[in-house]
């Protein structure tokens, strides 16, 4: 029981951080109906902005440190995602539909090798910043600890993902992007602006990723050039599950591939967890495309 | 208040507008009737820059728009109710209301929002249902009820009879009179219904592939037996 309760705590942490990224899959695919696979290495960019964060602002106290790293990290990914878009999306927008899919592996690839040349390809660790635990539930000789730091990144990303809903269900530039999302032509018919909400939604998408890969750093304390990668495609899977162009069923499809990791890793083999995710992908892709909260849609003509 | 002067718009190779001139003045309720694939819908997407025109130039209150970006288009007093109605289907009715007054300033919305409900009072009732669940002709008065939000000076209404009941027609068509009228709204109606559209209209065209081969007064047109023949036959 108290296994299980401790993977349960471990799942939800890590679906937190997948549900972030997967937002960012999920949005782009409902307004310009492509997958944006140079997405994980956003949040790579965002998680290695925080490595060097921490180094520069270790002399502040600890909170204000976080703080500092997060803005810059959300800045500098939001600058990253909306050059992206206009450098290698944008120019493609009226191509055939494989050409910006294409382009975005280009530029994933890009950004990998761009980030390896500036930063170097080994690890990069910080010290661990946030220490200590809530123990509990002692069974046997097990003990379910609930780090701060996890408690930290959980109630954080409900806070934001509670922020970014409600900007896209009742301010204009949210009701602009679900206009544009159903729409483009009669959005702009009405005075919208498309490029400008396009990038709008590069730029919200990036800073969600940000804010995930500074959690990373902080829980796990390295990282590498690599990581966008398995993230992305991680957390693109999220979003495939819980319905891709859903932003709810995004947030509940990180959090169902982070059990489902977690609960693997501990109950069957930690190295096949990763097969685990990915079989989830197949299979949804095979018998249910649309998700779990994705609904073909049904229109009055 | 607006002029179009030998507009030439291509899809492609193919060539959909092949020099139309045309104007319209302050006040008038102007129709532009003609078969399907005559170019309508085209001359109306050409006017707010979905698809411009190659040649020819367009010019709205002395201003010239032919190159100009759809959304900088709207903001220049022209509400667009396009072919299909295109009602944001997951949308409220309330939130394609709230769309529609994007441009518009945010003082004046509860005014418009009133004048909206007024003209179209099924609207209101119909308020939190998202508007892919309404009726066709409600569809056309939320399409119609959208592009008035933003209190434009001009209003495009692209085939708004297309699939409705008798009944619902004539409701469309008494809001129409009702906006030029009590607004002096300046209206452009695309029609097949050409009936209906020239006993409205101050002034009409007629579009024969991409060409204007007849204008006058709708009375004119009314009475005109090649438009009797073309467009009028069993048109009661």
């Amino acid at each position: 029981m108290a296994y299980f309760l401790q993977q349960l705590i471990n799942g939800v942490t890590l679906g937190a951080v997948y549900g972030l990224i997967a937002i960012g899959y999920t949005m782009v695919y409902g307004i310009i109906g492509m997958i944006n696979f140079a997405h994980g290495e956003i949040y790579m960019i965002g998680a290695f902005i925080a490595v060097i964060g921490f180094t520069l602002f270790s002399g502040l106290p600890l909170v204000s440190a976080i703080l500092l790293v997060l803005a810059l990290s959300m800045i500098f990914t939001a600058i990253y995602g909306w050059t992206i878009e206009r450098t290698a999306y944008r120019p493609l927008r009226n191509s055939f539909r494989l050409a910006p899919l294409i382009s975005a592996i280009g530029m994933s690839i890009f950004l990998q090798n761009y980030v390896q040349l500036l930063q170097g390809a080994r690890v990069r660790p910080i010290p661990p910043m946030i220490k200590g635990s809530f123990k509990f539930f002692q069974d046997s000789d097990f003990v379910v600890n609930l780090t701060y730091l996890q408690v930290i990144i959980v109630v954080s990303t409900i806070a934001l993902m509670t922020v970014f809903t409600l900007i896209i269900n009742k301010t204009a530039i949210g009701r602009q992007q679900r206009a544009c999302e159903q729409d483009k032509t009669m959005a702009s018919l009405l005075g919208v602006n498309v490029d400008h909400t396009i990038s709008m939604t590069f730029i919200m998408g990036a800073m969600l990723a940000a804010f995930a890969g500074v959690m990373v750093t902080l829980y796990y304390g390295v990282v590498h050039f690599f990581i966008g990668f398995l993230a992305g495609m991680k957390a693109f899977t999220a979003a495939v599950l819980g319905g891709i162009g859903s932003i709810p069923g995004a947030m509940l499809g990180g959090l169902l591939i982070g059990l489902i990791e977690a609960f693997w890793s501990a109950y069957f083999t930690i190295e096949y967890k990763d097969v685990a995710t990915f079989v989830i992908l197949v299979l949804v892709l095979i018998f249910r495309p649309s998700g779990l909260l994705g609904r073909p849609e049904i229109e009055k003509v | 208040m607006l002029e179009f002067k030998d507009v030439q718009t291509f899809y492609g190779s193919i060539q959909a507008l092949k020099g139309v001139s045309l104007n319209v003045e302050k006040g008038e309720i102007v129709t532009l009737i003609g078969a399907n694939g005559a170019g309508k819908t085209t001359l109306l997407m050409t006017l707010s820059g979905v698809t411009p025109a190659s040649v020819g130039s367009i010019t709205f209150k002395g201003e010239d728009i032919t190159k100009m970006r759809t959304d900088m288009i709207v903001r220049k007093g022209i509400a667009h109710s396009p072919e299909g109605r295109r009602i944001f289907s997951k949308m409220t009715v309330f939130e394609n209301l709230q769309m529609g007054a994007m441009t518009n300033d945010p003082a004046k919305f509860d005014e418009n929002l009133a004048y909206v409900f007024e003209l179209f009072p099924r609207l209101k009732e119909r308020g939190w249902q998202n508007g892919g669940t309404l009726s066709g002709g409600e569809q056309q008065m939320l399409a119609m009820g959208r592009a008035l939000m933003s209190n434009p000076e001009f209003l495009l209404l692209d085939e708004p009879s297309l699939g409705l009941a008798p009944l619902v027609i004539k409701d469309i068509f008494r809001a129409i009179k009702q906006i030029n009228e009590e607004h002096g709204m300046t209206v452009l109606l695309v029609e097949q219904n050409a009936n209906h559209a020239l006993k409205l209209a101050h002034r009409a065209y007629v579009l024969v592939t991409g060409n204007i081969v007849l204008s006058g007064t709708g009375q004119e047109l009314l009475s005109n037996p090649e438009v009797q023949a073309a467009y009028l036959e069993g048109g009661h």
